[in-house]
């Protein structure tokens, strides 16, 4: 029996990737054998899935200083419903596969994309931008390390201009990180073997990351033949818009997509351009608000709660909270300084009150999570800024008076 | 005509089947040639037909928890177990190339 979120995900995550939603597609049993799949076959869509011809636009520094963006594009092959197999440790030393089938049956979705990329780097930064759709979405919540999103990489190489080569597969990739390492290997590997005058299998390839290396993977060599059938148990999925909407039935067995359309919620993409436009930052600060969980909710909240402009809180954002929490590897939601806080901390800085030294000084303080306010440990540490006229010209004077010959040494020249 | 040598052994091979003698492979080509009779009819112009379902409704389920928790009774037909994981071999074990094997088709 299908389930409806599965259907409902798939359409928004389709129509996020800006691909033709296919009102009729249907369901095919992928046949082989391996202990996780204990029903001797997959659910899956192999003839006509429920979205086609999509594109992922994403964003790559073309410099170590983040300081240049160019935006890329991989197109969507085409996105399909199918069912999960189980989960397989395998035990070299006692020479047994643990099977664990608890996901097996569990709906995924799988999406497709053409060879258009052409390196670790910006496969990374397009699963990166997937990512960050899929939460926003709430299709799922894309941890790699959880398995939430699997990835896997076909690489080959080729001479430019001539038909690409012979690809291999490479899986048990299990972080982005990993995913650019493992891609830029493979790519290196094809390319010696080529040069010695090897050739390329067309084979399934394990990404090994403590060595940093892929190796070929048991039980998948040779062609396979997965006997593709209709799935009988499943009719065709019917998906409606508001055209064709039928008039008498059952709310609840009726998927519109127009009506899915109309609620997605803004796309990365589209709220990185509000932020910009907004607040006036600059377009490399809004993907690094994006990136880390929260951190534009975070730099939002301390703005409503100060008057300093945009253009400066992001700096305190990014240089200074950030740097802290990646010092002590925190999520934003763990921060001991909190949007109030720092929000109180910039007041007193708009206001002159502290200099920008004494504010990083009272921050750091801050990170202990003492608990104390801003103001406090200004006081404590007598940060605080002479305003007074008077004051400032006798100190200025006592030092001068205290080092005479130095000052006789400066009018002199 | 005969099924070659070796599409039997490519379907021994992914079926796991054993056609065991030669009556066993009569019998697949008499099968082959039962399914062949489809091709006499023409289907030109006609959408192929992807099941007797055809016309049904695809039920959607709601995303509702109605069962679960049931560890103990679905590992009670292991054989083996280890820490609530089922034992499997390390891997598939594929039949042997037909050298090695004791098959009749190595006669043919």
């Amino acid at each position: 029996v299908l389930n409806r979120r599965c259907v409902e995900a798939a359409v928004m995550t389709g129509l996020a990737l800006n691909c033709s939603i296919n009102k009729k597609s249907l369901f095919d049993r992928k046949h082989y054998f391996y202990a996780d799949l204990p029903a001797g076959y997959q659910i899956t869509q192999q003839r006509v899935p429920i979205a086609v011809n999509g594109s992922l636009s994403y964003s790559l520094c073309i410099d170590s200083k983040m300081s240049q963006m160019v935006t890329k594009t991989v197109r969507i092959k085409q996105i399909q419903l199918e069912q999960d197999s189980g989960k397989s440790l395998h035990d070299d030393t006692r020479s047994q596969t643990l099977v664990d089938l608890n996901r097996a049956g569990v709906g995924l979705m799988e999406v497709v994309m053409e060879p258009d990329m052409c390196c670790g780097e910006e496969a990374a930064a397009a699963v990166r931008e997937l990512q960050l759709i899929l939460q926003t979405l709430g299709s799922s919540q894309a941890v790699m390390a959880e398995g939430q999103l699997r990835v896997d990489a076909n690489v080959s190489v080729h001479h430019p201009g001539e038909p690409y080569g012979v690809r291999t597969e490479v899986k048990n990739i299990n972080s982005i990180r990993f995913l650019a390492k493992a891609i830029d290997y493979e790519i290196q590997r094809q390319i010696e073997e080529l040069e010695n005058g090897g050739t390329i299998l067309n084979e399934t390839r394990a990404f090994d990351s403590k060595l940093g290396c892929t190796v070929p993977m048991r039980d998948k060599e040779g062609k396979q033949d997965y006997r593709f059938m209709p799935e009988p148990n499943l009719p065709p999925l019917i998906l409606y818009d508001a055209k064709s909407l039928p008039a008498n039935m059952n709310h609840q067995q009726v998927i519109n997509i127009d009506w899915i359309h109309e609620r997605l919620p803004d796309l990365p993409s589209v709220k990185r351009k509000k932020l910009v436009e907004q607040y006036g930052i600059l377009p490399e600060h809004s993907f690094t608000l994006l990136n880390e969980d929260g951190l534009a909710e975070f730099f939002e909240s301390v703005l409503k709660q100060t008057q300093m402009k945009p253009k400066r809180v992001i700096g305190w954002i990014l240089k200074d909270l950030l740097s802290y929490l990646k010092q002590h590897s925190l999520p934003v939601k763990d921060s001991p300084v909190s949007s109030f806080l720092l929000a109180d901390l910039l007041n007193l800085l708009e206001k002159k009150e502290i200099s920008s030294t004494a504010a990083k000084q009272v921050l750091a303080e801050l990170w202990k999570g003492e608990g104390k306010t801003p103001l406090e440990i200004v006081k404590e540490q007598k940060l605080e800024l002479l305003q007074d006229q008077k004051e400032l010209e006798q100190i200025c004077q006592a030092v001068i008076d205290g080092q005479e010959n130095e000052v006789i040494m400066m009018v002199l020249g | 005509q005969k099924v070659s040598v070796e599409v039997l052994e490519h379907l021994e091979h992914l079926a796991l089947v054993d056609f065991r003698d030669l009556e066993g492979v009569e019998r697949l080509q008499k099968a082959i040639q039962f399914a062949d009779q489809l091709q006499e009819v023409s289907t030109d112009g006609v959408e192929p037909m992807d099941s007797v379902l055809e016309d049904r409704c695809l039920y959607l389920r709601e995303d509702d928890v109605t069962e679960g928790n049931c560890t103990k009774e679905l590992l009670e037909n292991a054989r083996e177990k280890v820490e609530e994981y089922f034992v499997a071999p390390p891997g598939n074990i594929p039949l042997p190339k037909l050298e090695e094997r004791e098959t009749f088709l190595q006669g043919s």
